[in-house]
C-alpha cells in the first residue's frame, strides 16, 4: 500500500491505496465522486476526463499513486459557488447532451481546450475534442456549445 | 392531536398556486429539464450505486468460439481473500433458467436453450462460464484469473453461407443452423418481372456493428432476503419488460420484483434486452442475501452485449425502360449469432415491410433465412431491420438508374407515392397515413445546391481530378411508433405495443405525469412536460415526469423503435384529456353551470355568457382535494389513466443528400456536404428532434465509412476494443445541414411520427451512394461497407480492370 | 480493465531509478506518463513486478540546446514538447508529428521518451527519430551513460536497445541548418486511430531543387524505416509532382509492411508511395 495525498474538488484527502488503483476508481469508489464515469477500458472514450494540476487527463489512465500531491478537479468541482461554468451553461443552452454519459469528460476536455485556445475555429474544436466519444449527439451541438462558450457563436437562439 | 382546519390548509396551498401558462409549449425550443444534473455530475448511473454490504460480481467468459467444457474448477478463486462465492453454470443450473426470446417468428423456428451461464458447451467468444463474487471489483477481477477451465475445442463457423451447409452445427441438438425461413409476398413478383425491360441484381453486405452506447451495461440487485423482495437497478431500456422476464426466468413472483432504470447512458437497442448478467445478479443476490453489482468493461461488453445488423442481401429489381418500377425481390440471410436474445429473429423481419420503401410497384417477394453462427448474438440496433432495408432499396435504385442512364433523383420521383395519393396502402400491406416526398425533396435539393454540385462533379471528371466528387441520395420512409398490438400478435411477437400514462393533479395544481416510457437521453421529461403543460394549461415548470421505476410507474412497454412519443407521448396527451373531462365536470358544478356551457382555455374554465365566472385548473384541483362541494356521485379525483394502443405504425420520411470527395489515390472518403430534410410530423420540441437527427446521422455515417465488427475464421472478435472498432469522433464527422417539412400523422391526435431512428436509417445509403457515384465512371458499381480507404482503393483496382 | 498487482516505487533521480530497475530484475518496468503502459496493464497484457515511477525526475524533463543538437528529456510530456520554442525552432518535424499523437488528454501525460521506448512502429515519433538521426542517451546503474543511434535503438517490434536495469534519459536531435522544410503525413481511419502508414519528411532545397531529404516511415515494418532509396533518388530533383513521384515510387523498397486490421501489405505499399510524394512536396514548401 502507498500513502497518497490529493486535493480533489477543493478537499484534501489522505489515503492508503494499492499502486494499481486507477485514479478514476479512487475518485468514484473511495471518495464517492461518482460524477466522473468510466466508459471504456482502452483509454479511448474520454468520459473519465478530469483536470490534473490544471490539465485534462484520462483519469482511467493515471494511477492514483501518480496523483500524489496533485490537485484534481472533476465535473463536480467545476461550478463555483453554485454558478455554472460557461461551458456547462453553453452545453445546456445548445442541447449538447442527450444521455449525458460522455458529458462530464466532454465538458472537462472543452474547458481545457479553451484554456489553451480561447477562440478556436470549428476545426480546432473538433480536433481538440478528438479524445472524447459521444454516441448520442453527433457532436454538432457540442461544437456549437464550445464555440458559444468561447464567445464566438450565438447562432440560433435555443 | 389538534384538528386540522381544512380551510387553513386551503389558504396555505393557495399561496403556491402558480400563474397559468401564457404561450404554447408544443413546438417550443424548450431547454431540457434533464440537463442540470447531467452537466454537474449529479448523476445516478447504475455503477454509481453503493449499498452497505454490496459485493461485486464478475463473469468468466469463454475465449473459444465453440467448445465443450470438460472441467471447471472454481476452488482456487474461493481461496482468494475477499471472495465470497464462485459458481459455474452447473452450480446454478437449477436456478438460472433460460434467457427468453420473445419473438418466435415461425411455428418451426429453432429456439436453442440459452442458459445465462453455459453448462456443457460454449458457443461464442464471450459466452459466460462462471461468476465470482468478491468484496470489490479488483478482488473480483483477480479471482477470475484463478478459475480453471478445460475446453475441448469444437469447430467454429462464422460465415453464414457456410453455416447454412450444416457441416458445422452451432447447436447439435437442433440438427441445423437454419433458425427459420420467413417468406412474405405482396402482389406477384414473377408476373411483374415477366413484363420487365430490365432486371438489376446486386448482393449487398450489411456488416456487423457494435452499438457502443457510452455507458457500459451495469446491474445492481438489492435483496430484502427475509421478505423475498428484490430491487433490480439496471441500465436498461425496458424496466417493465425486464421485470416480467426476470419473474418468468427465475420463478421469482412478479410482484416481489421492482425494477428501476436509474440514469441510463444511451441504449440504441443494445439495452433493449434481458441479459445473462441481470438474471445472474438476481440469482446470486438470492443466494447470498446481499446486494450484488455487476458492470461490464467495454471490451467485455463488445463480446457480451448484442451486436447489430449482419445480413447478406440478394436484391433484384425489375423495371421498364422508362424507369417504372415493376417489382422487387429480396433474399436475406440474417446472422442470429449463437443464440436468440429477446427479439433477435424478428429484427430482419421488421425490415420486410420496408424494402419497397416509398415506391409503388406491382410485385414484392421477400424471404429471410435466420442463421446461427458461433458469434455474439445480434438483436435490435438503431433502426432494427429498417436501415438494412432502406440501404438495399436506395442502393439498388441508384444501380437501376445507372443501368437505365436516368438521373437517380428522377427515377425516384417517377416511382414514389405522390403527395395526393395518401393514405396509401403499399405492396407490403402497410397503409402510410400521410407524407410529402415532393416537399422534402425540393427543400433538400435547394439546401444542397444539387445542380451546382453536379456541375462541379462534371468538371472534376473532365479534368480527371484525383479527387472525385460523388452525390448520394436517400429518399426514405420508415415504420416506427411500434406498434399496434394486433399487428405484433400477427407477427408472433410476444408482447403488445401499447403505452400507458397516468396524470395526477396535486392539490396545489402541480402535475405528476407517470409514463411507461424509459428514456435514456431522448428528453421525455421535457417533452412530456410540454405536452401536459399545453393540454392542462399549466406552466411547464409545474409538471413532474415520473418514469423508469416499476413501483412508481407500474405500467409500460418501455422505449425502443421510435415509439415513445407516438405511443407514450400521445397517451400522456389523452390522459390529460380525461383529466380535463373530470375537471370540467367539477368546474361546472362549482360554477353552477351546465357542463355544455363550460369552456376551457389557457388553463381556466369559463362559462359562456358569464364573464365573471372563472376557475383555474389549479383551483379545481384544490377543490377536488377538499371535495367539500363536489358533483354528486363523482369520485373525488381528477387523476386519470390512458393506455394507448396505436392503430397503425407511423411513417416519418425524408430526403437526404450527401456529397463525398473521394481521393482516388488513397481511397479516402471525406463528406463534403450532408443535407437532411426530415418529416416527422408535428414536432413537440425542435431542439430534441434536431439532436436525434444529428445522433442518428452520426451512427448511419459511421456504418457507411468506419465501423465493422470483424471475426476471424476461429470466431475471435478481432475488433474487440475501441482501438480497432472505429467509432467516429467530432473530428471525423461533418457539420450537418438539417431542416424539416411537417406533414402531420393522421393516426394520432398530436400528429407526431417519431424521429429516434430516422437519421440512421436514411444516412447510410446516402453516403455509400455518393461514394459509388463518384467512382462509377471508373468502373466501380459497389464499394462494400464500411467504405474504408482500402475498400475504395480495391474497388477502383477491380473497376479499372473492366 | 483492472491491472494486476505490482509494487511501486517513485524515484527522484536517475541513479535511484537505475538502481531500482536493476534491483527489480527483468520484470521491473519504467512508468513515465503511463499512456502506453497503463493500457497494457488494464488489459493484463503485462505483469510487471515493480513499476519505477520516473515522472518526477527533474533531470529528465525539459528541452535544451546543446551545441549542434537539441536535447529532449525523456520525461518531457508531448504537450511540453509541442509548446517548446527550442523544438519549434530546431526540430519542427518533432512538433508536427507530436501534434498528431493521440489527443490532448494523452499528450498531457504521455512522454517523448516513453513513446519512443515503447517502440511501436505504428507510433508517430519513431519514424521522426529515424528521419532526424536522433541519438538516445541511456543510463545504467552507477552513473553510466551510453549513446545509441536510432537505427540501433529500435531493434525490433516493441523492442529497443535499452537493457535490463537501464533507463532512457534523453534524446539528442541534431539541428538541421537553413533551407529545410518539414512535413508529417499521417494516414488513418479516424482521428484516434493509429497511422495505417505515416511519412516523416525533411527536405532541403537548394536553388529551387531538392538538395537532400530525410524520410522516416511509420508502420512499414517492425521498426521505423528510413526510406533511403527515396532519399537518394530525390537528390537534385525538381520540386514537381511527377519527378518527386518517381522518386517516391521507391518508398516501399526494403520495407516489410504488416497485413493487419489497418490494411493489407499491398495497400500499404501503394499508400506509402503516394504519401511519400505528398509529404516531400509539402516539406519542399508546395
Amino acid at each position: 500500500m502507498t500513502r497518497i495525498r490529493t486535493t480533489v474538488d477543493g478537499v484534501r484527502y489522505e489515503d492508503e491505496v494499492e499502486p494499481r488503483l486507477l485514479l478514476v476508481h479512487y475518485l468514484r469508489d473511495r471518495l464517492g465522486r461518482t460524477g466522473t464515469p468510466v466508459g471504456c477500458d482502452t483509454s479511448n472514450c474520454g468520459a473519465c476526463t478530469v483536470h490534473l494540476n490544471g490539465s485534462a487527463v484520462r483519469s482511467c489512465t493515471v494511477l492514483a499513486v501518480q496523483a500524489d500531491g496533485a490537485e484534481v478537479t472533476t465535473i463536480q468541482g467545476l461550478a463555483s459557488n453554485g454558478e455554472w461554468h460557461p461551458v456547462q451553461k453553453a452545453f445546456h443552452e445548445r442541447h449538447a447532451l442527450q444521455c449525458g454519459y460522455c458529458t462530464p469528460g466532454m465538458i472537462m476536455a472543452a474547458v481545457d481546450l479553451l484554456k489553451d485556445n480561447p477562440t478556436p475555429s470549428e476545426d480546432e474544436v473538433r480536433e481538440g475534442l478528438e479524445g472524447n466519444l459521444c454516441r448520442c449527439t453527433g457532436y454538432q451541438n457540442i461544437v456549437d456549445a464550445v464555440l458559444q462558450a468561447s464567445g464566438q457563436k450565438e447562432g440560433v437562439s435555443p | 392531536m389538534s384538528e386540522i382546519d381544512p380551510g387553513a390548509v386551503a389558504l396555505e396551498a393557495a399561496d403556491q398556486i402558480s400563474q397559468p401558462a401564457a404561450e404554447r409549449e408544443v413546438g417550443r425550443r424548450r431547454l431540457r429539464k434533464e440537463d442540470a444534473r447531467l452537466v454537474t455530475g449529479q448523476t445516478n448511473w447504475t455503477d454509481n450505486i453503493q449499498f452497505p454490504g454490496m459485493v461485486h460480481m464478475a463473469v468468466l467468459r469463454s475465449p473459444m468460439a465453440h467448445a465443450r467444457i470438460t472441467r471447471i474448477d472454481v476452488s482456487a478463486a474461493l481461496e482468494r481473500p475477499g471472495v465470497l462465492a464462485a459458481y459455474s453454470g452447473r452450480d446454478l443450473a437449477d436456478e438460472q433458467g433460460a434467457l427468453p426470446c420473445a419473438w418466435p417468428v415461425t411455428p418451426d423456428m429453432k429456439h436453442p436453450n440459452h442458459p445465462p451461464l453455459a453448462v456443457d458447451e460454449v458457443r461464442y467468444v464471450g459466452d459466460g462460464v462462471a461468476v465470482v463474487v468478491a468484496r470489490d471489483r479488483y478482488a473480483a477481477a483477480d479471482a477470475l484469473d484463478a478459475i480453471e477451465v478445460d475446453y475441448e475445442p469444437l469447430p467454429a463457423v462464422v460465415d453464414m453461407e457456410r453455416a447454412l451447409k450444416d457441416e458445422v452445427l452451432v447447436h447439435s441438438e437442433l440438427g441445423t443452423n437454419r433458425c427459420f425461413t420467413w417468406p412474405f409476398a405482396g402482389g406477384d413478383y414473377d408476373a411483374a418481372k415477366a413484363k420487365a425491360d430490365v432486371v438489376v441484381t446486386r448482393r449487398f453486405l450489411q456488416q456487423r456493428l457494435i452499438p457502443t452506447a457510452m455507458e457500459p451495461r451495469s446491474v445492481v440487485v438489492a435483496p430484502i432476503a427475509a421478505a423475498g423482495e428484490y430491487t433490480v437497478y439496471s441500465a436498461t431500456q425496458i424496466p417493465h419488460i425486464l421485470r416480467l422476464m426476470l419473474a418468468m426466468v427465475t420463478g421469482t413472483p412478479e410482484h416481489k420484483i421492482r425494477v428501476i432504470a436509474p440514469d441510463v447512458g444511451g441504449g440504441f437497442g443494445s439495452k433493449l434486452n434481458v441479459y445473462a448478467e441481470e438474471v445472474l445478479a438476481l440469482v446470486v443476490a438470492k443466494r447470498l442475501g446481499q446486494p450484488v453489482k455487476w458492470t461490464e468493461t467495454r471490451s467485455e461488453g463488445y463480446q457480451a452485449t448484442i451486436h447489430g445488423r449482419d445480413q447478406i442481401q440478394d436484391i433484384e429489381v425489375a423495371a421498364k425502360s422508362d424507369g417504372t418500377l415493376l417489382g422487387l425481390k429480396v433474399d436475406l440471410m440474417a446472422d442470429m449469432g449463437a443464440y436468440l436474445q429477446l427479439v433477435t429473429p424478428g429484427v430482419p423481419l421488421l425490415g420486410a415491410f420496408m424494402f419497397n420503401a416509398i415506391y409503388k410497384m406491382e410485385g414484392y417477394s421477400f424471404t429471410c433465412h435466420g442463421v446461427f453462427t458461433t458469434k455474439t448474438p445480434t438483436d435490435a440496433y438503431r433502426g432494427a431491420g429498417r436501415p438494412e432495408a432502406t440501404f438495399a432499396v436506395e442502393r439498388i435504385m441508384d444501380e437501376l438508374a445507372a443501368e437505365l442512364g436516368m438521373d437517380p433523383m428522377e427515377l425516384r420521383r417517377k416511382n414514389w407515392i405522390q403527395h395526393d395519393e395518401f393514405p396509401y396502402t403499399t405492396i407490403a400491406g402497410l397503409t402510410y397515413d400521410s407524407g410529402n416526398y415532393e416537399a422534402a425533396t425540393a427543400k433538400a435539393m435547394e439546401l444542397f445546391d444539387y445542380d451546382g454540385l453536379r456541375r462541379e462533379q462534371e468538371k472534376r471528371r473532365a479534368d480527371n481530378d484525383p479527387v472525385q466528387l460523388g452525390i448520394g441520395i436517400s429518399t426514405f420512409t420508415e415504420m416506427c411508433g411500434l406498434a399496434p398490438s394486433r399487428v405484433l400478435g400477427s407477427l408472433s411477437y410476444g408482447a403488445g405495443g401499447w403505452e400507458a400514462a397516468a396524470i395526477r393533479m396535486l392539490p396545489t395544481g402541480k402535475v405528476e405525469v407517470v409514463t411507461g416510457t424509459a428514456p435514456h437521453g431522448q428528453g421525455h421529461v421535457t417533452a412530456w412536460s410540454q405536452i401536459a403543460a399545453d393540454a392542462l394549461g399549466v406552466p411547464f415548470e409545474d409538471v413532474e415526469v415520473i418514469h423508469s421505476d416499476t413501483r412508481a410507474a407500474p405500467q409500460g412497454m418501455d422505449t425502443y423503435g421510435s415509439r415513445s412519443l407516438v405511443v407514450g407521448g400521445v397517451a400522456v396527451h389523452l390522459a390529460c384529456q380525461k383529466v380535463l373531462d373530470k375537471a370540467k365536470r367539477v368546474a361546472a358544478h362549482l360554477l353552477e353551470a351546465s357542463e355544455g356551457d363550460v369552456e376551457f382555455a389557457g388553463g381556466s374554465f369559463t362559462v359562456k355568457g358569464s364573464p365573471d365566472a372563472k376557475l383555474s385548473i389549479q383551483e379545481v384541483a384544490l377543490a377536488t382535494f377538499a371535495s367539500h362541494n363536489f358533483p354528486e356521485g363523482m369520485e373525488p379525483t381528477l387523476n386519470s389513466d390512458y393506455v394507448m394502443d396505436p392503430e397503425n405504425f407511423s411513417f416519418p420520411h425524408g430526403t437526404h443528400l450527401c456529397a463525398t470527395e473521394v481521393d482516388t489515390e488513397t481511397g479516402f472518403v471525406k463528406i463534403r456536404k450532408y443535407v437532411a430534410v426530415d418529416d416527422v410530423g408535428k414536432v413537440i420540441n425542435p431542439i430534441i428532434v434536431e439532436g436525434q437527427v444529428h445522433g442518428g446521422l452520426a451512427q448511419g455515417i459511421a456504418q457507411a465509412l468506419y465501423e465493422e465488427a470483424l471475426y476471424d475464421a476461429d470466431g475471435n472478435l478481432t475488433t474487440g476494443t475501441l482501438v480497432d472498432y472505429y467509432v467516429p469522433t467530432a473530428a471525423d464527422l461533418p457539420r450537418f445541414t438539417t431542416d424539416r417539412t411537417e406533414t402531420p400523422a393522421t393516426s394520432n391526435p398530436l400528429g407526431v411520427k417519431g424521429v429516434g431512428e430516422a437519421g440512421t436509417i436514411a444516412s447510410t445509403p446516402a453516403v455509400v451512394n455518393a461514394v459509388v457515384d463518384a467512382l462509377r465512371p471508373r468502373g466501380v458499381v459497389d464499394v462494400p461497407m464500411p467504405c474504408s480507404p482500402e475498400h475504395v482503393w480495391r474497388a477502383l483496382q477491380q473497376g479499372g480492370a473492366k | 480493465m483492472i491491472p494486476p498487482e505490482f509494487d511501486y516505487v517513485r524515484v527522484s533521480s536517475i541513479d535511484e531509478a537505475t538502481s531500482a530497475l536493476a534491483g527489480g530484475g527483468e520484470d521491473a518496468k519504467v512508468l513515465a506518463g503511463g499512456q502506453s503502459l497503463i493500457p497494457l496493464l488494464r488489459l493484463r497484457l503485462a505483469y510487471p513486478s515493480t513499476l519505477v515511477d520516473v515522472g518526477g525526475i527533474a533531470d529528465m524533463k525539459g528541452v535544451r540546446e546543446d551545441g549542434d543538437a537539441i536535447v529532449i528529456g525523456a520525461s518531457t510530456t508531448h504537450a511540453e514538447v509541442l509548446g517548446d520554442p527550442v523544438v519549434q525552432k530546431h526540430a519542427p518535424l518533432v512538433a508536427l508529428a507530436t501534434a498528431t499523437v493521440a489527443d490532448r488528454q494523452v499528450r498531457h501525460r504521455g512522454t517523448f521518451g516513453g513513446s519512443l521506448s515503447h517502440a511501436d512502429p505504428a507510433g508517430d515519433l519513431p519514424a521522426v527519430a529515424a528521419a532526424l538521426d536522433a541519438s538516445f542517451v541511456i543510463a545504467s546503474s552507477g552513473g553510466g551513460r551510453r549513446t545509441v543511434g536510432a537505427g540501433e535503438f529500435f531493434s525490433d517490434y516493441l523492442q529497443t536497445a535499452i537493457g535490463p536495469g537501464e533507463l532512457l534519459v534523453e534524446v539528442r536531435i541534431p539541428k538541421l541548418g537553413d533551407g529545410w522544410g518539414f512535413h508529417y503525413e499521417k494516414f488513418h481511419r479516424v482521428a484516434q486511430a493509429w497511422a495505417i502508414v505515416g511519412v516523416a519528411a525533411a527536405v532541403r532545397r537548394s536553388n529551387g531543387d531538392i538538395a537532400e531529404a530525410r524520410i522516416g516511415l511509420t508502420n512499414m515494418g517492425p521498426t521505423p524505416v528510413r526510406a533511403r532509396a527515396v532519399e537518394s533518388a530525390l537528390a537534385g530533383v525538381a520540386v514537381e509532382a511527377s519527378a518527386v513521384g518517381e522518386a517516391a515510387a521507391k518508398a516501399d523498397d526494403g520495407t516489410s509492411p504488416p497485413s493487419d486490421l489497418g490494411g493489407q501489405a499491398d495497400y500499404r505499399r501503394h499508400l506509402v508511395r503516394v504519401l511519400t510524394r505528398r509529404a516531400v512536396m509539402a516539406a519542399a514548401g508546395t
